[in-house]
């Protein structure tokens, strides 16, 4: 067999070429249709905290988009709670993974409002994203603000490399469920949002700031709740200000 | 002169059927009786996480005749030019454009499928089955052959995945492929009869039990003993 060393480099050489050349124009060549995949998902994960999984999961790509569109509006906040209104801004475009990286008060937060079917004027909820660390990886996701701007309504939660059967729950609805209904505001109207706790299968049904915890996976729930605190804090001027505005139209 | 009437014999010599008894036992053999969990013990560790659901496990099965079958085939058209000092790296580039080409594929039309299976799909690189066939058949043996030896070895792996899964799913969460078989067993018997699923199915030690009793039943029947 060959053996020189020249053959050996220039084989090694051409092998790398032709194969990144397959790579590369795969890549090229599927590109259009995984930036469609990875946008459809968003939506879903966006939906998912204001409708429930079977339901998404029940529509085909083309309902799923109409429905969005139909559906949900977005805005995007600075920290202050005010509306960023300079040229290109859309709440789509924001990327909350690389706004992370800097300063809270330098980020911009995008704001989906889910809308009442047939009117679109009536908010029936607010969706947060939110973005934050794990125990492996990032964790991310959306919360969904009833109209009173303190209840859940529902949340998504999703994760990059979370261990599979502890940490990774944090995805299934049976997690996510715990916490429809609790506040993120306590009576005197301080942020308190709410915390998973320590340990599995006691009930925190009486306590509006509390949910049960994911045994073996203290860490990621620790990460939700620094998430969930984190992020509603820098929404919370947006929340007291919709709140505020809300009161005055009761009145 | 002496090479050429050599060679001349060999070309007079019919063509081997495409389905000759040869070959189609390089296909079935991996099936049961050189299987390559059960008997070689390879692939373990994707067989333990991917196969909690059957419908993973069927993607994930799926990519790995893919990648094992086209390896094969590859590599074996290409065994007579590759320098024996770089073997192995030319293996393990071939065989991991596949697999990135297989979760390129999926990340486009099966995205869902792409975030679940995520890592487990890039490790195919590393499943012993892959390179195994590579270093024992690809390299000395014709490409159609190879790919039918590839093809072979994949099969056994993916019917005992989804052997795996079947179990795994149904007793872990009361379903196959997703259809909620518990809940509809249980609705027949009334409203009072709820037929339990085990949590411990849904961890890889549920998979190491199933695989165990998969080992166990095959090895009865085929009298498999290791030296």
């Amino acid at each position: 067999m060959q053996q020189s060393n020249t053959y050996i480099i220039l084989y090694s050489a051409v092998l790398t070429i032709i194969l990144g050349l397959l790579l590369s124009g795969s890549a090229q060549l599927l590109g259009p249709w995984q930036q469609e995949a990875i946008a459809l998902d968003k939506k879903k994960q966006i939906l998912g905290a204001v409708i429930s999984a079977e339901e998404i999961a029940s529509m085909t790509p083309e309902e799923l988009n109409t429905f969005y569109s139909t559906r949900i509006s977005s805005t995007v906040v600075d920290i202050t709670g005010k509306e960023v209104t300079t040229a290109g801004v859309s709440a789509e475009k924001v990327e909350i993974a690389k706004d992370y990286k800097k300063p809270a008060e330098e980020r911009t937060y995008p704001v989906f409002i889910f809308h009442a079917e047939g009117n679109p004027e009536a908010v029936e909820s607010y969706i947060f994203p939110m973005y934050g660390a794990g125990l492996w990886d990032a964790i991310w996701g959306y919360l969904a603000l009833d109209t009173d701007m303190n209840t859940i309504g529902g949340i998504t939660l999703a994760h990059a490399a979370e261990t599979p059967g502890l940490g990774a729950r944090i995805t299934e609805a049976k997690v996510q469920e715990r916490y429809v209904g609790k506040k993120i505001f306590d009576e005197s109207g301080a942020l308190v949002t709410v915390m998973m706790q320590k340990g599995e299968g006691k009930d925190y049904s009486s306590d509006a700031h509390k949910v049960d915890g994911m045994s073996g996976a203290t860490i990621t729930g620790n990460g939700v709740n620094n998430m969930l605190k984190a992020y509603m804090g820098c929404y919370e001027a947006y929340i007291k200000s919709k709140s505020a505005s809300k009161a005055v139209a009761v009145l | 002169m002496g090479a050429e009437t050599i060679e001349k014999v060999i070309e007079k010599k019919p063509a081997e059927p495409i389905f000759s008894k040869r070959r189609k036992k390089l296909v079935t053999d991996p099936l049961i009786d050189d299987n390559p969990i059960t008997v070689q013990v390879l692939g373990i560790c994707s067989a333990l996480a991917v196969t909690t659901q059957m419908k993973p496990t069927l993607v994930m099965a799926i990519s790995v005749i893919f990648v094992v079958a086209l390896s094969n085939f590859v590599i074996s058209i290409m065994r007579n030019t590759i320098p024996a000092r770089v073997r192995i790296i030319v293996q393990l580039a071939v065989v991991a454009t596949l697999v990135t080409l297989v979760s390129e594929v999926l990340k486009a039309f099966a995205y869902d499928m792409y975030k679940e299976l995520s890592v487990f799909i890039g490790l195919i690189i590393t499943n012993c089955i892959v390179m195994g066939r590579l270093e024992a058949f690809a390299m000395g043996n014709k490409p159609y052959d190879s790919m039918l030896d590839g093809l072979g070895s994949a099969l056994g792996y993916s019917w005992i995945i989804l052997t795996v899964a079947f179990f795994r799913e149904l007793w872990g969460s009361g379903a196959v492929f997703g259809i909620p078989v518990f809940q509809y067993v249980s609705s027949l018997f009334g409203p009072d009869f709820k037929l339990a699923t085990n949590g411990l199915m849904v961890t890889p030690v549920g998979a190491f039990i199933i695989l165990g009793l998969i080992v166990w039943v095959q090895r009865t029947k085929t009298g498999y003993v290791e030296h």
